[in-house]
């Protein structure tokens, strides 16, 4: 063997040449369609049916807010992530997910600082706080919103989206949950299902979320079971109180439609991190937010529960994890 | 779930799994070669799981072709025997590409050798009578088995007399030869299948005699039409069945495989033998043929030589002992851009850098991948996104498994049953975040096995 076609791994002095052969543990194959980064690419194509209609309805307004709100969150995870003398951790995309989401469910009239207030305590607070992507419990973009509601109630409760001296014709209209709470209007189905509405930029169109959120399951970036969960448990209640109450002529298709019912469950509720791991469980949290959304809309104060409901099954994740193991196969 | 499987309990497939590229294009058509004998041989004295083998030889001791130069040293392991004629030189160490570091004897080769024709006769092309397997009882087949030294030839390297033989405790009805070679890159098995489906046959039909099995069932996937086709005629008037399989990895896991011809469940650690089947490779078959028949040892392997790394793809009948990079370089040497040799395919095998390691009786391939094969981005944070979930074909939560061995938790990682993980690589291969995974549960694995030792000692 002098004349070996093989050539030798270690440095070959002679010519200069190195082939550098690298060990590794198995599998040395990796599918490169899949990763995070084109997770949350997904989710942003999957939002712009809903940013669209959004712009139709709200004109520059929607724009304002969401570059307000991405911008903010942007900037808050450079700036967190450089104070925790971590990795720059922009172009993993998913402080820019959690902008859109946050500036497509605030009031598009909401003054600027409720954005970028919100966009920080998301970031901070609601992510980098846990330990960055994929420790926190929480969904970022809700804690943010739910900050925000609670220190600015005057702008972000149901009036906060009215202002009869805006030149965009929806604003001038109350949210149809917020109609039927306060003056048992129903808005006709045909306007909630396309969006002719007014509401948070993002939860106006039934017909953009439900494209956007199947386009989502389909490349299974989100979790069919989660949206599944929550339709079918939201129904259920639905229908349960149609029967009890025949006359009222806001019916379970009302509900499903109106609100961010919807744009919640599709892509509020489907954020990997703070959604359990198995399908089981993730059908069991789509079924808990469901149900506890419903609740709140039936019986508390306030006309949408979607963000509180998100919030609470997000820390109950955790034990539905340890209820939901996957049995293992012989077993 | 579009797929059928006619005429067997199981569904033709299993749940989860994965699809990888398959490439097997790189060897596939290409016929068996052997390998013109090298100058010397390195044989390792361990070369299956269990018990290494004994020493019978001498340095300076002549050998001749076939002669027996190490024994059995206990029941689960398997004697050696020389590949070619020659002077014992010395005995020295080895690293396997496992990692493990073993004793082996060195033999120069006379100038002298069977020739190659020959070889190729000896090994597949004899006569191979469907008809005389009753003549022969258990425990003859299982002695020659046994003094032949097979071992699984997949790449497990069991020791095949421990599987099959007559089992007293468990009752076996079906034995399934594994044709599968659902490993992306190898086409080992696929060659034997088509080339020499003969003594396959007639091998079965002894395996089943000695292990008592009813029925023997062929097991291939899909994208391997000529060797159903081979295999269906070789088994023609025999009651040999063969069962065409989905194509999806890893279906020629032996409980996946059982599941999706059988439609039984292994029990969590346990083994084929407790749903009453026994599964063999192809190749161990044919070689259980040879031995049997005419007694003759295993000296010799298929060996796929292939991937992107490598200029001339080929299948080499090879003696064992002989160095990787005298394979290498019989198939044209590697190209520019090569960056990974393994040993065994591209999910499983293992990577190494030392040329100079010898082929074993479990070397199932040599796979080199280049640089764009083995591709994969940076690691970042777990997003939970349950893909390894979706994916894992033993139905275990991966990220779970992983973050116990990072944490150090034995607890959690035994609740998750860890232990479980036949480390098939199907999570790794999809996770988004490019976890190690498997390198992470290998180290859990160690970890617990660790933690039940000392919980025995006290």
């Amino acid at each position: 063997m002098t004349e070996s076609s093989t050539r030798d791994i270690r440095t070959d002095s002679e010519t200069n040449i190195i082939q550098v052969i690298s060990v590794a543990s198995s599998p040395h194959l990796k599918n490169l369609s899949l990763s995070s980064r084109k997770m949350m690419i997904d989710v942003m194509i999957a939002l712009l049916p809903v940013m669209g209609m959004a712009i139709y309805m709200f004109k520059w307004l929607v724009v304002k807010q969401l570059i307000i709100a991405v911008g903010s969150t942007l900037s808050a995870e450079a700036v967190f992530t450089k104070m925790r003398r971590k990795s720059f951790s922009l172009p993993d995309g998913s402080a820019g997910v959690t902008g859109l989401i946050l500036g497509l469910s605030i009031p598009v009239i909401a003054p600027w600082y409720v954005g970028v207030i919100g966009s920080v305590v998301a970031i901070g607070i609601g992510k980098v706080i846990f330990g960055g992507l994929g420790m926190n419990i929480f969904n970022p973009a809700m804690v943010g919103r739910a900050f925000v509601m609670i220190a600015f109630t005057g702008v972000m409760a149901a009036a906060g989206y009215e202002n009869k001296h805006i030149a965009v014709d929806a604003i001038s209209m109350a949210t149809p949950l917020d109609a039927f709470k306060q003056s048992g209007f129903v808005t006709p189905l045909r306007d909630l299902f396309f969006g002719f509405t007014n509401g948070s930029p993002g939860e106006i169109s039934a017909l953009a979320c439900v494209s956007g959120g199947v386009y989502l399951c389909l490349r299974r970036t989100a979790a069919w079971e989660i949206p599944l969960g929550v339709i079918l448990s939201a129904s259920v209640m639905g229908l349960f109180s149609d029967m009890i109450h025949p006359d009222v002529p806001f019916t379970f298709l009302h509900h499903l439609a109106g609100g961010s019912l919807l744009f919640g469950a599709f892509f509020i509720a489907t954020d990997p991190v703070t959604s359990p791991i198995s399908k089981k469980g993730r059908f069991l949290f789509g079924m808990g937010i469901g149900f506890i959304l419903m609740m709140l809309r039936f019986f508390s104060g306030y006309p949408e529960g979607v963000m509180f409901a998100v919030l609470f099954m997000n820390a109950v994740t955790p034990l539905i994890n340890r209820w939901t193991i996957p049995k293992t196969l012989g077993t | 779930m579009g797929f059928r499987l006619k005429g067997f309990p199981g569904k033709g497939t299993f749940k989860r799994g994965v699809h990888p590229p398959e490439r097997k294009n790189l060897s596939q058509d290409i016929s068996i070669e052997v390998i013109p004998p090298p100058e010397k041989l390195l044989i390792p004295l361990l070369q299956n799981i269990g018990e290494a083998c004994k020493a019978v030889i001498e340095p300076k001791q002549e050998v001749v072709f076939g002669e027996k130069i190490a024994d059995a040293d206990g029941f689960i392991s398997a004697p050696l025997h020389a590949p070619l004629s020659g002077k014992i030189a010395k005995f020295a160490m080895t690293t396997l590409p496992n990692g493990r570091h073993v004793k082996a004897i060195q033999i120069d080769a006379h100038k002298e050798q069977v020739s190659e024709d020959a070889l190729w006769h000896d090994m597949f092309f004899r006569d191979w009578p469907k008809d005389v397997y009753s003549l022969f009882s258990s425990e003859e087949i299982s002695k020659r088995i046994r003094n032949a030294g097979i071992v699984g030839l997949g790449g497990a390297a069991f020791p095949t007399h421990v599987k099959i033989k007559y089992n007293q405790k468990k009752s076996i009805d079906a034995l399934l030869v594994n044709g599968c070679e659902c490993e992306p890159y190898l086409t080992t098995d696929y060659r034997v299948m088509v080339e020499a489906p003969e003594p396959v046959i007639t091998g079965a039909l002894f395996a089943a005699m000695a292990t008592n099995a009813g029925q023997i069932v062929v097991c291939i996937e899909d994208n391997k039409p000529l060797a159903v086709k081979a295999i269906s005629n070789a088994a023609k008037g025999t009651g040999i069945k063969v069962a065409v399989l989905k194509t999806k990895y890893p279906q020629g896991s032996e409980r996946h495989m059982i599941k999706a011809v059988m439609n039984r469940v292994i029990p969590l650690g346990g083994l084929p033998g407790d749903v009453g089947v026994v599964v063999s490779n192809v190749a161990t078959i044919a070689a259980v043929a040879r031995a049997v028949l005419y007694e003759k040892p295993l000296t010799h392997r298929v060996v796929c030589v292939t991937g992107g790394g490598i200029k001339r793809p080929a299948n080499l009948l090879v003696p064992l002992g002989m160095s990787y990079r005298a394979l290498i370089d019989y198939c044209g040497g590697m190209t520019e851009n090569a960056a990974r040799i393994l040993s065994g395919g591209p999910m499983m095998g293992f990577s190494f850098t030392d040329l100079d390691m010898p082929v074993t009786k479990g070397t199932s391939g040599i796979t080199v991948l280049t640089h764009d094969e083995i591709k994969r981005d940076k690691e970042t944070a777990c997003l939970r996104c349950g893909r390894c979930v979706d994916v894992c074909p033993m139905a275990l939560v991966p990220a779970r498994l992983a973050l116990a061995a990072r944490k150090r938790d034995v607890e959690m990682a035994e609740k998750y049953n860890i232990m479980g993980c036949l480390e098939t690589g199907c999570c790794g291969y999809v996770c988004p975040a490019n976890i190690p995974l498997i390198q992470l549960i290998r180290a859990g694995k160690a970890m617990v096995m660790t933690n039940r030792k000392l919980q025995s000692k006290n």
